[in-house]
């Protein structure tokens, strides 16, 4: 042994961690791409999808010039829509697709971004798989550099598919829509990082990204209603206003993407100090003493304690959304009731009757779908607690399965039905009147709700290896929700959702037979699912 | 005396793998049982089989006279489990996590009739509060912030708490530190004490060797060796070291001798030793056979003789290695044999003779 291999442990990592930081980055980035093989491609394939298939759409819902230009005055005169969409720099079909899609896409590369880095940094120290990549010859930044580059990969890939898919439109403009959304991704991924070296929990450190994103969005939208060319300020605070201030098939103001280099250089940065500065598995946030006797007592009470975080979250997120959605909802209508074929999708989306109703019906419509992302979450809490092992011990305590799994559900399907009313509210106010129709008209989307509920209670009870197709199931049905009407697709693919069963309502006529249905198929959905939970090895 | 837990020809695959192959246990009521077996021979799967967690393929288990199965709510009353790798909810304090044991035990009442009117969830609270202090555990404390150590704390303070008939530990101490393991085979004596019965699985052989009354000892899924530590040392061989007077005579051919190696001090300078010890012989002996061997030597005349009973470490390593001698007895080397002598010397449990 010589001198400079001191046998001390610490001095031996801190040899690691001091002269070869990254040391073992190599492994683990291979090793993150291959954990993501799957939920990468899907992600980044569905994103694309969704910005490579608007140009034909677009094309057939407004054929000519003069309606696209029509379409593009409209747009921008009307605040509602400038909040919803931004404002359109360019009638080009390039251009409307840009307006059309670009902040969502952000968004999805954003929300992909955040998962990718929190999966590979909070996640693995929280599950204790740090510590033992740690220990080996891996140094101190090698998991952080791992993640980011992950991230990088992703949103790379994402950025050429996009640039490459969207050339026929326009060379440079396909490049600044690809290396826009593709950036944003970026600034949300270095965002991530530093949120994960803040908080213990993986899932706080997503809740709080999501969030962060949530605030980049409404500070667009908030910018966007006021001025209609993008200049304002809040615009300018959010990386989803960069996004649309390079301008993508306009006249591109290519410096903006100085702006995504410095804060993802700035924000990196920050999180590799934090990093630096902590020990594995530690945060900034110390969690605080609690009580030395508790008040839990049942099963059920603990799913409460577990879960009302979310629901409360849940609740005041449509609470807002609602509330925003209902204030947008008159100068939307009036404006959209002035072009026949748009008129004609949000109608596709909303119903027959009254313009506003109809808009009033597709908001609706899309507080259903995202609430099926609740119950998703909240079924698959029994996933999580049992490949955590800690239902383990609870099982083999006097809890009977059903009686564990029942707790949660009660929340997953009750929490439904609560945000969607909550939704209803804020729409309701936001829009200033029709309460009664439109608390009806959420209702009326729990059914569906729930057999997407039924549906992960099903994949969760037969294998929890399956359990994570309940995301793809409901993710499958915002996906046609939202392009579908677009697209004009077939009503035997629209069908597969089972949102689009149910009658538009506000606006619409009452159909009992396939909220009855749906009810049906939510319940035997879930019998079926708790009875396979019933029968199977718990996982160990 | 009734049986606490019986499982007969268990068998248990995963996919390919046969976890369980046959495997059997009987634990007596009132007994600390020890459950042995190297890593993956199924003890982990057994209990989560006893305790309703797995389904068995084929195979008897009972428990309670209960099928683990079908009446596992009413069976878990009964029943108080620590894993060996106890994970917490992040946000609940391990006061709580104790107390949400209690009371899940009481199916969710609030324990009734206590003496000071004082409630704790399902548990004693003055148990609850000894056991807290005992264990040096902060019950205030949430989740994440706890050491391995401290989490399996919260689990035991939680099971040796509750008012059940049978504790199932899986491997309980591994991440205890030597003090809190004291704490830890007190408290099991005392459970034994009121009458519980305790299926202990562990690799600490000293903490088995301290606490069962009996051991099973499970290879690939299977029984490869049941019964008390007495009866199993019994199947074992008993180390010898004595110094004679004379020549020992015949030793070599007596059945059940291994290794013997006899060292001749007539031959070095000093000559006979001045207590007439002419030579030392060593040898290991199958301890059936015990008796005919010491009767050889107390023929030559013994000075002095220390014979070593077969530590468990010994015993175990013997089922451990079957796979490298299929007759079962295995030829110990010479360090081998060192460290069984190290280890009885340690526990004391060697028997000095005639000096
Ligand atoms: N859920 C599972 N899926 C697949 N194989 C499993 C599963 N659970 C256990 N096994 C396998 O069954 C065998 C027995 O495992 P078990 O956990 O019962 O061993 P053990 O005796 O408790 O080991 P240890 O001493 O390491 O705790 C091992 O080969 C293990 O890999
Ligand atoms: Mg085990």
């Amino acid at each position: 042994m010589t001198a400079t291999t001191t046998p001390a442990a610490g001095a031996f990592a801190a040899r690691v961690g001091g002269s070869r930081p990254l040391a073992g980055t190599g492994t683990l980035l291979r090793f993150a791409l291959r954990r993501d093989r799957v939920m990468m491609p899907l992600w980044i394939g569905v994103t694309g999808l969704l910005v490579l298939s608007l140009p034909a759409s677009l094309k057939t819902v407004y054929s000519t010039p003069a309606e696209r230009a029509t379409l593009a005055r409209q747009m921008l005169t009307n605040s509602s829509l400038r909040a919803t969409y931004g404002p359109v720099f360019s009638d080009s079909i390039g251009g409307l697709t840009a307006w059309r899609i670009g902040s969502y896409a952000g968004v999805l590369a954003a929300i992909m971004s955040l998962i990718i880095v929190v999966r590979h940094t909070r996640d693995e120290e929280e599950s204790g798989r740090q510590e033992l990549i740690s220990a080996a010859m891996v140094g101190r930044r090698a998991p952080l550099t791992a993640a980011l580059l992950a991230a990088l990969v992703a949103n790379g890939v994402l950025a050429l598919l996009i640039a490459g898919g969207l050339a026929g439109q326009g060379g440079s403009g396909a490049l600044a829509l690809g290396l826009a959304i593709g950036a944003t991704g970026m600034v949300f991924a270095t965002m991530a990082a530093i949120v994960a070296q803040l908080t213990e929990s993986a899932r706080l450190a997503k809740g709080l990204t999501g969030g962060l994103i949530g605030a980049a969005f409404v500070l667009r939208a908030a910018g966007d209603s006021a001025t209609d060319d993008g200049s304002s300020l809040l615009t300018w605070i959010s990386p989803l206003g960069w996004l649309e201030n390079l301008r993508a098939f306009a006249d591109e103001r290519w410096w903006v993407l100085l702006l995504f280099v410095a804060a993802v250089a700035a924000q990196g940065a920050a999180a590799y100090a934090l990093a630096g500065r902590r020990d594995v598995g530690m945060s900034f946030l110390p969690t605080r003493p609690g009580p030395a006797t508790g008040r839990l007592g049942t099963a059920e009470a603990l799913a409460w304690r577990l879960q009302r975080g979310a629901v409360l979250g849940w609740s005041l997120g449509f609470l807002a959304a609602g509330a925003a959605f209902g204030g947008i909802t008159k100068g939307a209508a009036d404006l959209v009731g002035g072009n026949a074929k748009t008129r004609e999708i949000i109608e596709r989306m909303g119903g027959q009757a009254g313009i506003t109703d109809a808009f009033l019906a597709a908001m609706v419509n899309m507080l259903g779908m995202v609430a099926a992302l609740y119950i998703v979450s909240s079924v698959l809490r029994l996933h999580g607690e049992e490949t955590s092992q800690r239902a383990e011990p609870l099982l083999a305590a006097a809890v009977g399965r059903l009686r564990w799994a029942g707790g949660h559900l009660v929340l997953a399907f009750g929490g439904a039905s609560l945000i969607m009313l909550l939704g209803g509210l804020g729409l309701a106010l936001g829009y200033g009147s029709e309460l009664g129709a439109v608390l009806g008209a959420c209702l009326v989307q729990v059914p569906a709700i729930w057999t997407l509920g039924g549906v992960a209670v099903l994949l969760y009870g037969l294998s929890p290896r399956l359990a994570p197709g309940a995301w793809a199931a409901a993710g499958l049905a915002l996906l046609l929700g939202w392009i579908g009407p677009a697209l004009n697709i077939p009503q035997t693919v629209m069908d597969l959702s089972p949102f689009g069963h149910l009658p538009k309502l506000p606006g619409g006529t009452m159909a009992w037979t396939p909220v009855l249905v749906l009810t049906g198929i939510a319940a035997a959905l879930t019998a079926a699912g708790l009875t396979a939970l019933r029968r199977r090895d718990l996982t160990t | 005396m009734t049986t606490a837990i019986s499982v007969a020809g268990l068998h248990k695959s995963f996919g390919k793998t046969h976890a369980l192959d046959g495997l059997d246990l009987e634990v007596e009521a009132g007994e600390v049982h020890g459950f042995l077996g190297p890593n993956g021979s199924g003890k982990s799967t057994t209990i989560r089989v006893l305790l309703g967690l797995l389904r068995a393929d084929s195979g008897a288990a009972r428990m309670l006279d209960m099928d683990p199965w079908t009446d596992a709510v009413e069976l878990h009353r009964r029943v108080a489990y620590v894993p060996g790798d106890v994970t917490l909810w992040r946000n609940l304090s391990g006061g709580e996590v104790i107390d949400l044991y209690g009371r899940l035990h009481n199916g969710g009442r609030t324990r009734r009739g206590g003496k000071d009117g004082g409630r704790t969830g399902g548990l004693d609270p003055a148990r609850r509060a000894d056991l807290i202090e005992r264990f040096e555990l902060d019950p205030t404390k949430k989740g994440r912030t706890y050491s391995k150590g401290n989490r399996q704390k919260v689990a035991l303070v939680a099971a040796f708490a509750s008012d059940v008939d049978v504790l199932i530990l899986d491997e309980p101490t591994s991440g205890l530190d030597p003090l809190m393991e004291e704490v830890f085979q007190r408290c099991v004596r005392e459970e034994r004490d009121r009458g519980r019965t305790i299926l202990l699985s562990s690799h600490i052989l000293s903490e088995v060797e301290e606490l069962c009354d009996r051991v099973s000892i499970i290879r690939k899924g299977r029984t490869v060796e049941s019964g008390s530590l007495a009866d199993l040392r019994h199947l074992t061989r008993t180390s010898v070291t004595a110094e004679l007077t004379g020549p020992p005579n015949g030793l070599a051919s007596l059945p059940g001798v291994h290794e013997l190696e006899v060292q001749d001090l007539e031959g070095q300078d000093a000559g006979v030793r001045p207590d007439g010890v002419r030579c030392r012989v060593r040898l290991h002996v199958d301890t059936d056979k015990l008796n005919a061997v010491l009767r050889s030597l107390t023929d030559s005349g013994v000075r002095s003789l220390t014979s070593t009973p077969p530590t468990l470490e010994e015993l175990f390593l013997r089922h451990y290695q079957e796979d490298v001698q299929p007759d079962g007895r295995r030829d110990v080397q010479a360090d081998g044999r060192r460290d069984v002598q190290a280890d009885s010397r340690a526990d004391g449990s060697e028997e000095t003779v005639a000096r």
